[in-house]
């Protein structure tokens, strides 16, 4: 009973110590922040901080919002998902200070955001990342292997039945029925939607001629309203497949997709590793690390179809109040914890280790002039 | 003489009697009409003004490339044939109910059902749209197969049959549901209206129940029967949340009712895009809009018109 005791006030003690250790270590981190933002004592933020744009990032916004807010509780923060063209043209115009969007600003708008920021340079961020899957409903098939000139074959409705010999050859082990393709797009206009037909425009070759577009280029097929409508429809048709945020793939089957020799599953890493190893787009200012994912990659590991939405705001504000609000709000969004939080909520990709700090460089130089 | 003219003269020269009840009545009343046009005006204006960039533009720039006629042109197909369907589906249904509701059951059934029908109209549409995308679809999935097989050779039912079952012909099923208390409603009112003289004398000369109502009831509500129609239509044509969910739609301009491509219908169309529209593809959806209003206006001037038309000879004097 004593020896119980004291054998529990040791580790109690051991305990206590390490938690000090730790919180001390904790707090040596902090203040090497504070000085490394350098824009007075961040405690005290206030004010306003409106962004617009992309619907993909508001379920990771809503995440970065409530972890913001509980640091800086003074700051009034708003997030319009506008859709992402809306997103720039109000960034542009100056009504909101920073804009999510799932295309890179364009030559004419990023002349036009310069225009707009104090300093005339901007930042633009590749913080949210997302893997969509082609996702599937055919019964006794958990997981197939797709290259994606099958994948464009499916979705162009060339490819008419499950037990294809395009899908049965990279399946050899797979029982495939006789079942009839059911392809599903979305009917609404979705950054999805166009990364998905830019993925099978670059890697489909000649099988797949449609421009990408936001809205589904090709006449015909199912089409079903959101990423939950299509999903709805994929679970209730045998035969249907479909593409859509992975994290939305719940009980269906998902497909691995051909990259030079292998074949990838979609995941947080193998995403997180396409974006990084995307060339930037050439002649682009300093903090601006718009990309052009590689779609085409042979990468081991790395899996092409992604969502990149950015975010992109000005290094310099016209007020100072805004200029601490962004950068405190990127700090946030880029770290750790705050892809952490985004993950949980909307089950995209955590940016990865040489993304961060990519971005941790554009989001120190933020600073009011 | 003079004694009996003056009484008669005096009520013609005095203004009627108009207390401060009567004025402000009457000006609430005036001030109601105008502010319904207005709003219709402002309505009409907003339309025109936000439409005219599309109108102007060249057509390579508007949406799909086709110019404004080939980006509507399927809409509108789609809108009038879920609408159509939809009426040719709910009028007679409407009008048997109604019948059955105002000379066949019983009175205490009767208010029961009157009650239930009217119920209909309560349901937002969006729960329609979703007891249409998970449950009517779904099981109407057979019977597209069948109609693919055994009716393909009409153009409406030429298949290949819907997987999904998520057509124009259960879009037009669904709003058919949608509609029926609208008809039924108004059918039910004018058929309980039917003189009873009429009536009575029918069946005083041996008319039986069903020549009593061929004689007498159906005349008399034949032009109440087409408003509730067309209004029912109007809902049809404009319904915008259950067809956006139960729909597959984006396809072009086909009129297969039962295959996975269907064209989509206007006000879905403008639900569906919208949230992510910007610049001349606003414009583009406001125009179509604006088709709309034009489709909705005609469909009720010519219920104006049938009504009209009819009243004449209806057996209503």
């Amino acid at each position: 009973m004593k020896l119980s005791t004291k054998t529990r006030a040791t580790t109690l003690s051991v305990a206590l110590a390490s938690t000090l250790a730790l919180s001390a270590c904790g707090a040596s981190n902090e203040s090497g922040t504070e000085e490394t933002s350098g824009g007075g004592s961040t405690q005290e933020l206030s004010g306003d901080l409106a962004g617009a744009g992309a619907s993909s990032q508001q379920a990771a916004m809503e995440a970065w919002q409530a972890g913001f807010q509980g640091e800086y509780p003074d700051v009034n923060f708003s997030y319009d998902p506008a859709g992402s063209g809306a997103g720039r043209e109000q960034f542009i115009a100056g009504t909101t200070a920073f804009a999510g969007s799932d295309a890179a600003l364009d030559e004419e708008e990023l002349a036009a955001a310069q225009e707009r920021c104090a300093g005339g340079e901007i930042f633009q961020l590749p913080n949210y990342v997302s893997p969509i899957a082609v996702i599937f409903n055919l019964e006794g098939v958990d997981e197939l292997n797709l290259s994606p000139q099958t994948i464009a074959g499916i979705f162009t409705g060339a490819i008419t039945t499950w037990n294809d010999p395009a899908i049965a050859g990279d399946n050899p082990d797979a029982t495939l029925p006789a079942t009839a393709i059911t392809p599903v797009h979305r009917a609404d206009d979705s950054g999805t939607t166009d990364n998905f037909t830019d993925y099978l425009f670059q890697a489909a070759g000649d099988v797949w001629t449609a421009e990408p577009d936001g809205v589904w280029p090709l006449p015909g097929g199912e089409a079903a309203n959101g990423t939950s409508g299509v999903v709805e429809v994929v679970t209730s048709t045998d035969g249907a497949v479909t593409y859509a945020d992975a994290s939305r793939a719940g009980d269906l089957g998902v497909a691995n997709v051909a990259v030079g020799e292998e074949f990838v599953a979609p995941s947080a890493e193998a995403a997180a590793a396409v974006v990084e190893n995307s060339p930037a787009v050439e002649g682009r200012g300093e903090y601006d690390f718009a990309i052009e994912v590689n779609r085409e990659t042979e990468g081991s590991g790395e899996y092409p179809i992604v969502l990149v939405s950015y975010h992109i705001g000005c290094m310099q504000y016209d007020e100072e109040e805004t200029t601490n609000n962004v950068k405190a709000f990127m700090e946030y969004v880029i770290s750790e914890e705050g892809q952490q939080a985004a993950a949980e909520n909307a089950g995209n990709a955590p940016i990865s280790e040489s993304l961060r700090e990519q971005a941790q460089t554009a989001v120190e130089a933020i600073a009011a002039g | 003489m003079t004694a009996t003219k003056a009484p008669i003269e005096t009520p013609s020269k005095q203004p009627p009697v108009r207390r401060p009840g009567d004025r402000i009545f009457a000006g609430t009343a005036k001030g109601s009409g105008i502010f319904i046009l207005l709003v219709l005006a402002g309505v009409a204006a907003f339309l025109i003004g936000e439409a005219i960039p599309a109108l102007t533009a060249p057509s390579a720039d508007i949406p799909g490339g086709e110019g404004l006629a080939g980006y509507v042109g399927p809409l509108i197909l789609g809108t009038l044939l879920g609408a159509v369907l939809a009426l040719l589906v709910a009028t007679p249904l409407a009008v048997g109910i109604a019948l059955y509701v105002t000379y066949y059951a019983p009175r205490r059934i009767a208010a029961v059902l009157g009650y239930v029908i009217d119920l209909l109209a309560a349901i937002p549409s969006v729960v329609y749209g979703f007891w249409g995308l998970a449950v009517l679809a779904p099981a109407l999935v057979p019977f597209h197969v069948w109609t693919a097989e055994h009716l393909g050779w009409i153009p409406f039912f030429a298949g290949p049959a819907s997987t999904s079952g998520r057509t124009m012909l259960t879009v037009g099923l669904v709003l058919a549901v949608m509609i029926l208390p609208i008809i039924s409603a108004i059918a039910r009112e004018v058929f309980s209206q039917a003189p009873a003289l009429h009536r009575e004398a029918a069946l005083a000369l041996g008319a039986t129940r069903w020549e009593m109502i061929k004689l007498a009831v159906l005349p008399y509500g034949k032009s109440g029967v087409i408003a509730g129609a067309m209004l029912g239509l109007g809902r049809a044509l404009g319904e915008t949340m259950a067809v956006a969910i139960i729909l597959s739609g984006g396809a072009g301009a086909t009129v297969n009712l039962i295959s996975n491509s269907n064209p989509s219908t206007i006000a879905s169309n403008i639900a569906l895009r919208f949230p992510e529209a910007t610049g001349l593809g606003v414009n583009t959806l406001i125009a179509s809009g604006l088709v709309l209003f034009l489709i909705t206006l005609a469909v009720n001037m010519l219920a104006r018109w049938v009504v009209n038309r009819r009243a004449d000879f209806s057996g209503a004097n």
